[in-house]
């Protein structure tokens, strides 16, 4: 009598899936926060389209590399600051992520429901490690694709406007965000790590738990030896992804090394630390109610 | 078959011993009322059988081990801590999507139907609702999940009179069925008498008392003592003795009921009546 109606109210269910669209819901700032910085860009160029025809007449009697890099200059710019807008969003987001469940007592709810600690942790470790990357993405290339519109629209009456095209390629470019934005993403895993990991752990104070201790330990290191090795280690962990991942050299725009990045040890140590320091939060999470 | 089977169960917190040891059985079907004063340890109790919380001793609920897989537990155990544990920033329908998206056994057409009755708005955040409309939301999702346990931490904490009712009504009503058992810890005890089937009175973290309620009813009898005959009912050693409008009022355990209606008014005793008298006597 019970098995006909067991299967009649069974569904499938999506915990993983629905967990990931859960922290959406609560975290608006993951999409607004770039959001704005992208509407920031795109009011700086309106504003500044007046000059551009000049400036692009100047940057013509430029050579070859020095146009090439002055025409992209801006839209580099806008990649660089999302990229940046991306990092501290998903900082932010990590050090409330298990911490703001436990503050408003909704970890007695959540935990009401047949959802693991596996799941829940490792659904909001997804948002910074791949929806702030995908939020991202989109956001830049529909920015930059607007920022080519305007300067297009702009440079048209002077005959000027082929002339972005010959020196900005948005398909390429596209590329080469793509995957900087996986590499970056792997490389800063262990930072959300820690930051995720000390979320579930402290009382209060998440950002001081998160960032003291290793700044006590540089300071110490520094007073005690005079030495500086743990702090060039946080920095690597914070920009070194750059000279893995691409090659630069004057004047030509940077090439993907992914052969380079895959085989540098920092990327493999920090997502050795990355998973240590999830599975601790998972297993924290467990032991863990409203504060 | 039992819903939950506690032996030597204990928790203490450094020093302070929440738990200790424990012995509960609770049958499937039955309505258990854990009433206790503040801090007594019902919450650490429901908190090891929601598997909220590590213990020592041995625990079962519906033949699983809560603290190791609560997860698994959850797809038959559904709980009400109180109404503010809801998340403040969620929408009534984002909660409804989330629940139907990791819930195998939440029916979302009960639920709506349940909404449909109150005045809560599909579109409103959780953070716009009042006391009494989030508690109706989350019965809603109860009420809609097939569970075999339903734990009530303090269900009706805060909420008006009228809402009270409803909230017990509609579980007895539309959710309970025999099948199902439920746990209900409240310090509104007098509302909750009807609706028990099982009592359990926990004091310093031991259980001072366990009764069925026939076996409540049958054990304690109140009597409204005629002045005159105060002195012979006083050596039937009540159990407590109170002042009502004058006349005394005297609690007994397990007297002969011929024996004591000669003395006065026989009546019923109320959970909460007997609750004070066995929490003064435990008090020294």
């Amino acid at each position: 009598m019970n098995a006909p109606n067991e299967s009649r109210r069974s569904t499938i269910t999506r915990p993983f899936y629905w967990s990931v669209w859960r922290e959406i819901w609560e975290n608006h700032s993951v999409w607004i926060v770039p959001a704005i910085v992208s509407a920031i860009v795109l009011l700086g160029s309106l504003a500044s389209a007046s000059y551009l025809p000049k400036r692009r007449q100047n940057a013509l009697l430029l050579d070859e590399m020095h146009r090439r890099a002055a025409i992209e200059a801006p839209y580099d710019l806008a990649a660089i600051m999302l990229l940046i807008t991306a990092f501290i969003v998903g900082l932010f987001y990590c050090l409330d992520a298990l911490h703001g469940e436990r503050r408003d007592r909704s970890i007695l709810f959540w935990k009401s429901l047949p959802v693991s600690d596996l799941t829940t942790v490792l659904s909001k470790a997804t948002i910074p490690l791949v929806v702030i990357p995908l939020v991202t993405f989109v956001i830049t290339v529909v920015t930059q694709f607007l920022m080519l519109l305007i300067s297009t629209a702009v440079l048209a009456p002077s005959g000027l406007a082929g002339t972005t095209f010959q020196s900005f390629n948005l398909f390429r470019e596209s590329l080469v965000l793509l995957y900087g934005l996986i590499t970056i993403a792997l490389w800063h895993a262990p930072v959300y790590a820690w930051a995720l990991l000390v979320s579930g752990w402290a009382r209060r104070a998440t950002f001081l738990w998160a960032v003291l201790p290793p700044l006590a330990i540089g300071f110490f290191e520094k007073v005690t030896f005079n030495t500086t090795h743990f702090a060039s280690m946080i920095a690597d962990r914070i920009v070194g992804f750059a000279p893995e991942a691409f090659s630069y050299s004057p004047h030509t725009t940077p090439l993907m090394t992914p052969g380079k990045y895959l085989s540098s040890p920092g990327l493999w140590i920090g997502l050795i630390f990355a998973v240590a320091f999830v599975v601790a939060a998972i297993r924290l999470r467990r032991y863990r109610g409203a504060l | 078959m039992a819903c939950i089977e506690a032996r030597h169960l204990r928790k203490a917190f450094g020093p302070t011993v929440a738990l200790g040891d424990v012995d509960l059985t609770v049958n499937e079907g039955r309505i258990l009322g854990i009433i206790g004063p503040n801090g007594a340890g019902k919450t650490t109790l429901l908190n090891a059988v929601l598997g909220l919380t590590s213990y020592e001793g041995e625990l079962k609920v519906l033949g699983r081990d809560p603290w190791k897989s609560r997860d698994e537990l959850m797809r038959d155990v559904s709980f009400i801590a109180d109404v503010a544990v809801l998340p403040r920033w969620i929408r009534v329908t984002q909660l409804l999507d989330y629940v139907a998206g990791v819930h195998p056994k939440f029916d979302r057409a009960k639920a709506e139907n349940f909404l449909a009755k109150t005045t809560i708005k599909r579109t409103s955040k959780v953070r716009h609702l009042s006391k009494g409309m989030v508690a109706q939301l989350h019965l809603a999702l109860v009420m809609a999940i097939d569970a075999k346990l339903l734990v009530l931490d303090e269900p009706t904490l805060g909420l008006d009179i009228l809402f009270r009712k409803q909230f017990y009504d509609s579980l007895l009503n539309d959710y309970f069925d025999g099948g199902r058992t439920i746990i209900v810890t409240t310090h509104q005890v007098e509302e909750v008498q009807e609706v028990l089937t099982d009592l359990i009175f926990i004091n310093h973290g031991r259980i001072v008392l366990q009764c069925s309620m026939e076996e409540f009813e049958s054990r304690y009898v109140e009597v409204m003592v005629n002045p005159d005959q105060l002195a012979a009912a006083r050596t039937l050693k009540p159990l407590q003795e109170r002042n009502v409008f004058g006349r005394s009022v005297l609690l007994f355990e397990d007297v002969d009921l011929a024996q004591i209606s000669a003395l006065g008014e026989v009546r019923r005793p109320s959970i909460a009546d007997l609750f004070v008298a066995v929490m003064t006597k435990e008090k020294p």
